[in-house]
């Protein structure tokens, strides 16, 4: 069996690379979805605040899917729900997708191009090694997500929550409305990584404290939480003694950060960045292994879902390109992009200006916080573009919309500078 | 009053294998459990080796025990379809003034009847394992040490018992033992039993057993280890499992692949009051992870993807206590390293004892054979499509990170000693055990278990009894 | 006469912003925001502070337990609590279709609430 395009993962980045790929001419492309349903983790946010960028609305998760789900079906895109992809390889110049359904068995498709859109899993309690007790009542955020929003239960009564990203917030306000008192949301960095206007209508609006410089140091409880520990970090993010206070609860929430999910990636040999531990991409968000391209959260973890429509878009034609040509299309130079200042990494990490289109968007996150701040663009020593940022956050994507009119010719390095304006 | 030829108190790998190698023999037997499964206790959180068996005192139960329950895990793991790998071990020291010890260790090894050892250079030693630290001066290498699952282990022997006819009581707590004419009245949580015979398997809990009816009494101080586990990319940093040579640097910690592919480190040891205190602390993992890297360098710690800890039952007198310590009442106590290796052995022997004292004949039926969950990852793709031909629910996966298949889980619900926790599915199944650790998973595991077990998911549980997961049900209960 | 603080929620910048009014309760001045759009938000927030509320029905008879519903619009803030209290004794019949309206008048705001998706 052979499709040209196969897109691996039917959520948001997914749907709109399969999208976006019919609508550039490619006429056979297949979506391979392990849930039951298209829409991935859109449709257990059910909170507002998606769209405002794409459709200038504020939909709902389950709408702004909805709409992609319905652009799919008036496409009749092919797609196997509850198929979940269990390996990716490449013999030659030809990809395998291996996948087990229920209604399939095991599947070898061979795919023209494979567009990687698995979208990225939660970090869990492990990863922090927190010390203490292992009992029930330890979610991450999005578990506890699921099982209120989808299942209908509620995962406790007294909760602290750890780490104050978006869907930790966004669980606070949920687990508040449906009758759980959240006493505190614990933050180890000295500012959230959430949404200021998550900050605002989840924790403020509810009397919910947000202590910063703070993390989780113990955890009691034999068979469920009865409490958890929590002290101030010094500037090393070391607790600091003297500082501990024991807080009574049956609920210990972790939203902690998110890693691209992209064991895939690595089987067929994707190079990944140890920055963003999603795969190295061209201007084209073409992967190290030729037709292989990645897009939303398995690339990066975004912030928005409009930015990883747009993204995926991008993947999606760039794979139709690739099918339609028959490969590759070979550049002279690969110029390397290259984050400098606060800047922490770029997607892409190459540009190749033969290859590219009018125009590249060059996304990328800041490592700290920025008030009057500045993005650069150089190439080598030339500058090329600059713009003011009144602030820039860990929490939020940057991007520059590069145009290939600023290439003259002879150039060695891209490189994106974020920094503050007084810094030069 | 139920009535059995024998009653072993305790479901941890050492009371399986005996119930194991009773069932060779004819009789009523039961195995009483405080937990809702088996190897809940010392047995499930241990470094997962079968020591070769130079390091206990020759002539020592320890020593006897060891190196036969190494020489019987091949057939063993063969019977009971669980995993088993003879990886070979080093025990590195890190001073030339140390070699003398090395030596040593191989000398008593000679004498416990230990085969396949080698005594290397520093240099030899990292040609055969590369990461192994420039500090390492020497290395004895036991080519007989491997690695298990100590649940599967456990798990294998307690559904080979109960296939053979041992009966398993769950959620049974023994609360007192008396003598009665010539048999033993046991008090539990769910009512007297009687016994001819009673098989001590309580771990940390053994003292107090043997106390309530022995002259001479015994003292358990339970040592507590912490270990770190890290992600399967981190599980071929070592091939073979590392042991440090107590010496320069203290006790030492190993580092092991496990039977998982991951990579094992730790464990640290203190003694504690408390009989049930695993917590892991933040000074034990950094001891953990500071340790392990004296013997194995560039140990990638950021790959941690859990940390536990567990309980080892020692005796004051050092050595496990194994045999009939009143007429009819059968110890099997302090039972600590290298317990994991020795409780087919301590099985054979025990029951050989209790056989004989009660004249139990042989079990002519006995089925030496046990099959596992079948693991659709592990198999090749030809076999793997046809399984889920015949049933496609091995089809789908719901444990993305290990990819357990909705059939196994079902299967491991209703093995012979079926799973009725989260913790239980993810024991033997491994769905939970991956990277996000069961944060993907477990709300469909929970779903499997209430429609399987009848339960409501409120009622779901991860381990205990009060382990429940989610508390109530947010919408209209009255209505439903 | 009294002021209020409040962090502007307009744009990333979160400007600390400082809402004063008179004893009628009219806002009349904001400072600290820097820019217009803050102090519309200021006056807002403080004079009619509004909210969307998302939350969960109850579904009988359809493929999924629950359907996810929100608020056709916001609704003031203070009666949050009384929308979701509506929500909770809610109870659909499927199917539901994205876009019906599953609690009319949701807390006596005149907003109603309406499903995010179809549930069949």
């Amino acid at each position: 069996m052979k499709h040209d395009i196969v897109i691996i993962g039917g959520g948001p980045a997914g749907l709109a690379a399969a999208e976006a790929a019919r609508e550039s001419g490619a006429q056979d492309v297949l979506i391979l979805e392990r849930e039951p349903e298209l829409g991935g983790i859109l449709n257990q946010c059910i909170h507002s605040g998606f769209g405002l960028h794409t459709f200038k609305e504020e939909l709902t998760g389950p709408e702004y899917a909805a709409r992609f789900i319905e652009k799919a079906e008036q496409l009749e895109i092919p797609h196997w729900l509850s198929t979940t992809v269990v390996d990716l390889s490449r013999q030659g110049d030809s990809l395998f997708v291996t996948c087990v359904s229920r209604e399939r068995g095991l599947q070898v498709v061979e795919a023209g191009a494979v567009v990687l859109a698995m979208g990225c899993r939660e970090r869990p309690r492990g990863a922090l090694n927190i010390p203490g007790t292992r009992p029930a009542g330890i979610f991450s955020a999005g578990t506890a997500q699921r099982l209120v929003n989808l299942e209908g239960y509620l995962p406790g009564r007294e909760v602290v929550i750890l780490g104050s990203g978006d869907i930790g917030l966004i669980m606070a306000r949920r687990m508040t409305l449906e009758g759980a008192k959240v006493k505190c949301v614990a933050e180890l960095m000295p500012y959230s990584g959430g949404l200021k206007r998550n900050i605002v209508q989840c924790l403020d609006d509810y009397g919910i404290p947000l202590k910063l410089s703070h993390t989780v140091i113990d955890i009691q409880g034999k068979e469920r939480v009865t409490g958890v520990t929590i002290a101030q970090v010094d500037e090393h993010m070391k607790p600091i003694p003297g500082t501990e206070e024991q807080i009574p609860c049956d609920t210990l929430l972790l939203s902690v950060g998110l890693i691209p999910e992209n064991e895939l990636s690595k089987a067929v040999g994707v190079e990944l960045s140890p920055v963003t531990n999603g795969p190295k991409v061209n201007e084209s968000l073409e992967t190290s292994i030729p037709g292989v391209f990645a897009c939303g959260n398995v690339l990066h973890v975004h912030d928005l879902v409009d930015y990883v429509s747009e993204e995926a878009e991008q993947a999606g034609r760039h794979a139709a390109a690739f099918v339609a040509a028959g490969g590759r299309e070979q550049a002279a130079e690969e110029l390397p992009v290259k984050p400098e200042g606060a800047a922490r990494y770029t997607v892409p990490v190459t540009i190749s200006p033969q290859r590219m289109e009018d125009q590249v968007v060059i996304r990328f996150r800041v490592g700290r916080n920025i008030r009057k701040g500045v993005v650069k663009v150089y190439a080598d020593d030339k500058l090329l573009y600059s713009r003011k940022r009144p602030v820039m956050a860990p929490g939020e994507m940057e991007q520059v919309v590069f145009q290939k009119a600023w290439l003259a010719g002879g150039e060695t390095v891209i490189r994106v500078v974020a920094e503050e304006e007084e810094a030069q | 009053m139920e009535q059995y030829d024998v009653i072993v108190v305790g479901a941890g790998v050492v009371g399986s294998g005996v119930a194991r190698e009773l069932a060779r023999r004819k009789g009523r037997f039961l195995v009483v459990e405080r937990a809702p499964d088996v190897c809940e206790g010392t047995s499930k959180a241990n470094s997962a080796i079968i020591h070769a068996g130079f390091d206990a005192e020759p002539g020592t139960m320890k020593a006897k025990m060891n190196v036969k329950g190494n020489r019987m895990m091949d057939q063993l793991s063969e019977e009971l379809d669980i995993p088993f790998k003879r990886v070979g071990a080093f025990v590195v020291c890190f001073a030339k003034e140390e070699l003398p010890k090395l030596q040593e260790l191989y000398d008593r090894g000679v004498k416990n009847g230990v085969t396949g050892m080698r005594l290397l250079t520093g240099e030899e030693a990292r040609a055969l394992e590369p990461n192994l630290s420039e500090e390492v001066e020497g290395a004895l290498l036991a080519e007989t040490s491997g690695i298990v699952c100590p649940f599967e282990l456990t798990l294998g022997m307690a559904e080979s018992a109960s296939k053979n006819g041992v009966e398993f009581s769950f959620d049974t707590e023994v609360t007192g033992l008396e003598r009665q004419g010539e048999d033993w009245v046991l008090h539990t949580s769910k009512g007297d039993l009687e016994a001819r015979a009673v098989v001590n398997a309580a771990g940390v809990y053994a003292d107090w057993l043997h106390n309530l009816v022995c002259e001479k009494k015994l003292h358990i101080t339970p040592r507590r280890g912490e270990y770190c586990l890290l992600d399967r990319t981190a599980g071929g940093h070592v091939s073979r499992t590392v042991f440090q040579l107590p010496g320069k640097y203290g006790k030492g910690v190993l580092v092991s692949p496990t039977v998982h592919g991951n990579l094992l480190l730790g464990p640290t040891a203190k003694d504690i009051e408390e009989k049930e205190d695993t917590a892991t602390t933040a000074a034990g993992l950094a001891e953990v992870l500071e340790k392990s890297a004296l013997g194995v360098k560039n140990i990638p710690a950021r790959q941690v993807i859990t940390s536990f800890s567990g309980l080892r039952a020692h005796e004051d007198g050092d050595d496990f206590v194994l045999g009939e310590s009143a007429p009819g009442f059968f110890d099997a106590a302090g039972i600590e390293s290298p317990g994991l290796t020795s409780a087919p052995a301590i099985g054979e022997y025990l029951a050989e004892l209790i056989g004989e004292k009660l004249g139990l004949p042989e079990n002519p039926d006995f089925d030496p054979i046990r099959k596992g969950v079948p693991k659709l990852k592990e198999m090749e793709p030809e076999q793997r499509a046809e399984m889920i031909r015949e049933n496609p629910a091995y089809g789908q996966i719901v444990c993305r990170c290990e990819e357990v298949s909705q059939g196994e889980i079902l299967d491991a619900i209703h093995g012979i000693l079926g799973a009725k926790t989260l913790d239980g599915v993810k024991r033997r199944t491994r769905a939970g055990m991956g990277r996000c650790q069961a944060g993907f998973c477990s709300p469909r595991v929970m779903d499997l278990l209430s429609k399987e077990l009848g339960l409501d998911l409120t009622q779901v549980r991860k381990s205990g009894n009060q382990a429940q997961i989610v508390l109530e049900k947010t919408r209209g209960e009255d209505q439903a | 006469m009294a002021v209020i603080e409040l962090t502007c929620i307009s744009c990333p910048l979160g400007c600390p912003l400082k809402v004063e009014t008179d004893q009628a309760g009219q806002v009349v001045r904001v400072t600290g925001n820097t820019c217009k759009r803050g102090e519309l938000y200021g006056k807002k927030e403080v004079t009619a502070p509004e909210r969307m509320v998302a939350s969960t029905v109850k579904v009988e008879g359809g493929s999924a337990p629950l359907v996810s519903v929100r608020t056709q619009g916001p609704i003031p803030k203070g009666k949050i609590w009384d929308c979701m209290a509506d929500i909770r004794r809610a109870v659909v019949k499927a199917p539901v279709k994205l876009g019906d309206v599953v609690v009319e008048n949701a807390g006596g705001t005149g907003v109603d609430v309406i499903a995010t998706k179809t549930v069949d």
